[in-house]
């Protein structure tokens, strides 16, 4: 992996593409066109989300239908202290991660204990818990959404009110979080994650509680997509419930499955597929979700694997 | 004579009024291999699942180094030292043959909740993965992906899962199914080497197996036990011949 | 407390039992014999309304209309199912779903390119729009009870099918083994055929008998399908009695929730406390229930057997 004279498609489009993002401010600046660079920031964010998406779905084979939901509780732990004048951005992010955490604890609890179709409703039904929740507090906007007039503050540290200070906040964040999946998913715990998703009842009958694994992962999973709420939070500078509507967590499961679930790389190239296809289509016809829709139906009847598995393929024909 | 290692008791499982199991008794004792055989639909499958705790019994004990298991889920069972293989191949194919057996060697070793260690440059776990490899002969294989070996082979691995757990009892079910002569002969090697410094209960339908492995024999019809002994006894016994091997030895 | 509120809202809450009910039942027999995972059941029930929004136009029949809208909404169903479902019985629940999802993506943006963004509202017969007096001084609107009476009907015919005729057994038979209903020579393939378009009838039911109340909007199904799952993961998915049963639980808790709930809670607490809890609480009501079932029973109230 770290080897460049190893490398093939797969890795070279991951390297190129994290420079890629790296460097964009530098050309963006001389192109002067700042709505890339908040694409992009977008983009990335959004990618943190179906990376954390993925390390149950790909990883762990849990098809949860309900992800969007750690969005709006992250986004809301940086919204709601904002309303009090908490700007402190360490305590927001580390309510978003504790409150994620302990959402996914609960949920995880009764929902772990289902399979296979139930697990997907039960999470679905969940997030969409949260959503209706947050639509009938009207001290916070309601169905309206919250603005979030400030964005969170580090202690003078650095300043992410500055566009590309936020930008390279996101960029080290998504590293972060590439990193942080790739370590556990090679620890022994992600071994054993893996292991439960082959096979669950060899591993109960070789000593795993399977389910204590699984919860603890589900949990983690529900912490950093709570952090990239908090980072949505900060960027949109407004945040509606609307948002964890359930057709979002579809669009994350999309973004992961046009990436390749169950690769480290893959779900931030399904993103990036994603967001510029929504970009690019959206301009040109209000009729673009068909295409879309379209486009989902036979990535799944005909691409599995999704661009990763393109890239994989790639690489062993040379 | 030594305190049974399993001690079941009136172990009793219907399914819709048919009883497979049927108020079975049966004793292990610590290093024998005691081998359980019956016709099809004696309910041997159905026994070792409620040994291993994925069937839960409607009645009867078990009991497992004296301390009453019959209610513990089957990850506390095997925490405890009882280890089952599976009649049908039952591994995790998508991985590694070392990282299968590593598994197995992770459970042993308590919880696997450590997050940043890469275990695949843990060397205190691919060695002893080789090692657990080695005797059922499949060190050459360890980078082999699962899905890829032969049934011969995935027979092997099965039992190098259940020993990497380095478990106080095997429960084998079937360990020969689907094999040619020359898979089972280096089966029954494999199983031979272990016997003495293992404690094994073992289902099988090849009888040259059971009576060239067995120190004990119960034999179990239609969920009831008929006659448990040694297999002089049980090929001497009348009762056996008739409900059973009778039909085989013509 | 007041009587003639609380009967209204129970049968507030029967009328919205009955629509998760026909919502329901489809998802259940559809998930139930075939294993699949329908996310787009939520877009015939949008069909059904919008078919049934125009057909009342052409017509100038609301009922005519709606006679009309059940068959065009089971071609829907056949269309479906034969251009993409039928070649995902045999893939994972992940590929139903998303999939199915894509449908509904191209289903909303469908209905928005034919009948534009805004919603399209169904104006009922003189005959059905009024106020019955159901008992001494307590009026319900008689196109609600019409709506009950209609589910109650619905649910029963479904009940009897199911348990008394050959493509029930055969039902009842593909849920727990479906070789053995390949081995009887029945074409497995038309029996999943039909009850798909089954389901998008009920589905279609559903949505146009809604749409008087609400008016046909685009992604009106995305919300309530939600809901539907949530009852037949309460009542055992494959099972038609328990969406019967979870479907009314769900209605009137539902609808209780709404209308009691702050009172209720006023008896605890401050009145303002109250006020602003209870929405949020009402809004979470039913889902805190399906936690409370699955944490008792997590195969729901009656799971089919043989699963």
């Amino acid at each position: 992996m770290l080897d460049p004279r190893l490398w093939q498609a797969r890795e070279w489009v991951t390297a190129l593409t994290l420079a890629a993002f790296g460097l964009a401010p530098v050309f963006t600046e001389l192109a002067s066109q700042p709505f890339i660079l908040d694409l992009i920031a977008r983009l990335m964010i959004l990618a943190i989300a179906a990376v954390s998406l993925n390390l149950i779905l790909g990883h762990g084979g849990m098809i949860s239908f309900g992800h969007a939901a750690y969005i709006g509780i992250g986004a809301y732990a940086v919204g709601i202290p904002a309303y009090y004048e908490i700007t402190n951005g360490f305590l927001q992010i580390a309510i978003a991660i504790g409150a994620s955490a302990v959402f996914a604890f609960f949920t995880g609890l009764i929902s772990l204990r289902t399979k296979g179709v139930y697990f997907i409703m039960i999470t679905m039904a969940f997030a969409q818990m949260v959503y209706f929740a947050f639509i009938s507090i009207e001290e916070y906007g309601g169905d309206d959404g919250l603005v979030i007039e400030t964005r969170s503050e580090f202690g003078g540290l650095f300043d992410i009110e500055d566009t590309t200070t936020f930008y390279y906040f996101t960029w080290v964040s998504l590293v972060a979080a590439l990193y942080l999946v790739r370590r556990i998913m090679r620890s022994r715990f992600g071994m054993v994650i893996e292991g439960a998703k082959g096979n669950e009842r060899r591993m109960q009958s070789i000593g795993f509680d399977t389910y204590k694994y699984r919860l603890t992962c589900y949990v983690i999973a529900g912490m950093i997509c709570g952090y990239a709420g908090a980072l949505l939070g900060n960027f949109t500078s407004f945040f509606s419930p609307e948002m964890m509507d359930w057709t979002h967590s579809g669009e994350l499961l999309f973004m992961v499955v046009l990436g390749g679930a169950g690769s480290l790389f893959g779900p931030v190239l399904g993103t990036a597929a994603f967001v510029l296809l929504e970009e690019f289509l959206s301009g040109i016809t209000i009729y673009w979700q068909a295409i879309f829709g379209v486009l989902l139906i036979l990535v799944v009847l005909f691409a599995p694997g999704g661009i990763d598995g393109f890239l994989g393929r790639l690489g062993r024909k040379r | 004579m030594t305190a049974a290692f399993l001690q079941i008791s009136n172990l009793y499982k219907s399914f819709g009024g048919v009883a497979a199991t049927d108020h079975v008794d049966l004793e292990v004792l610590e290093h024998e291999v005691h081998a359980v055989i019956g016709p099809n639909g004696a309910g041997k499958t159905t026994l070792i699942s409620q040994l291993a705790g994925e069937l839960e019994p409607d009645d009867g004990q078990v009991a497992f180094l004296g301390r009453d298991i019959t209610r513990l889920p089957p990850h506390a069972r095997a925490q405890l030292g009882l280890a089952r293989s599976f009649q049908i191949t039952s591994l995790m194919l998508d991985m590694t043959v070392r990282d299968n057996v590593a598994l197995a060697i992770q459970a042993h070793d308590g919880h696997s909740f450590r997050f940043w260690r890469d275990a695949r440059r843990d060397t205190a776990l691919t060695d002893r993965a080789m090692q657990a490899l080695a005797r059922v002969g499949l060190e050459g294989r360890a980078d082999t992906i699962a899905q890829q070996m032969s049934h011969g082979e995935h027979r092997q691995l099965e039992i190098a899962l259940a020993l990497a757990t380095d478990p106080k009892l095997l429960l084998l079910d079937e360990p020969m199914a689907g094999m040619g002569s020359e898979e089972a002969a280096r089966m029954v090697e494999i199983l031979r080497d272990l016997k003495g410094s293992k404690t094994m209960l073992l289902i099988e339908h090849d009888m040259d197996a059971v009576f060239a492995l067995a120190d004990r024999i119960t034999v179990l019809v239609y969920g009831k036990v008929i006659a448990t002994g040694k297999p002089d006894e049980i090929r001497a016994d009348e009762s056996v011949r008739r409900a059973y091997l009778g039909d085989e030895a013509g | 407390m007041d009587w003639g509120l609380l009967i209204t809202q129970v049968l507030n809450g029967m009328q919205l039992g009955v629509l998760l009910f026909l919502l329901a039942s489809g998802l259940t027999l559809v998930f139930g014999i075939m294993d699949f995972v329908n996310l787009a059941h939520g877009s015939l029930y949008m069909m059904g309304a919008f078919f049934c929004a125009t057909l009342t136009e052409w017509t100038g029949s609301f009922v005519l209309a709606a006679f009309l809208a059940l068959p065009l909404t089971a071609l829907v169903g056949l269309a479906v199912e034969i251009i993409v479902v039928r070649k995902l019985y045999r893939r994972d629940h992940l590929d139903h779903v998303l999939a199915t999802f894509g449908l509904i993506l191209v289903f909303d943006t469908a209905v928005q390119f034919i009948w534009g963004p805004a919603g399209t509202a169904i104006p009922l017969p003189e005959w059905l729009d009024g106020r019955v007096e159901i008992l001494p001084n307590i009026e319900f609107p008689t196109f609600r009870l019409l709506i009950i009476a209609t589910g109650l009907v619905v649910a029963i015919a479904l009940y009897w099918i199911v348990t008394h005729t050959r493509t029930g057994m055969l039902i009842r038979a593909g849920a727990s083994n479906r070789t053995m209903v390949s081995a009887l020579g029945i074409d497995i393939g038309k029996l999943f055929l039909g009850l798909f378009a089954l389901g998008a009838v009920l589905a279609g039911l559903a949505g146009l008998m809604i749409a008087p109340i609400t008016e046909a909007s685009i992604g009106m199904g995305n919300e309530i399908i939600i809901v539907a799952f949530v009852v037949i993961i309460i009542g055992g998915i494959g099972s038609i009695k328990g969406a019967f049963v979870a479907a009314l639980l769900v209605g009137l808790i539902d609808t209780m929730g709404r209308s009691f709930l702050d009172s209720f809670l006023k008896l605890f607490m401050s009145i303002q406390n109250a006020e602003t809890s209870a929405p949020a609480i009402s809004a979470m009501m039913i889902y805190i229930l399906m936690a409370a079932v699955l944490a008792f029973r997590p195969q729901g109230l009656f799971p089919p057997k043989g699963r």
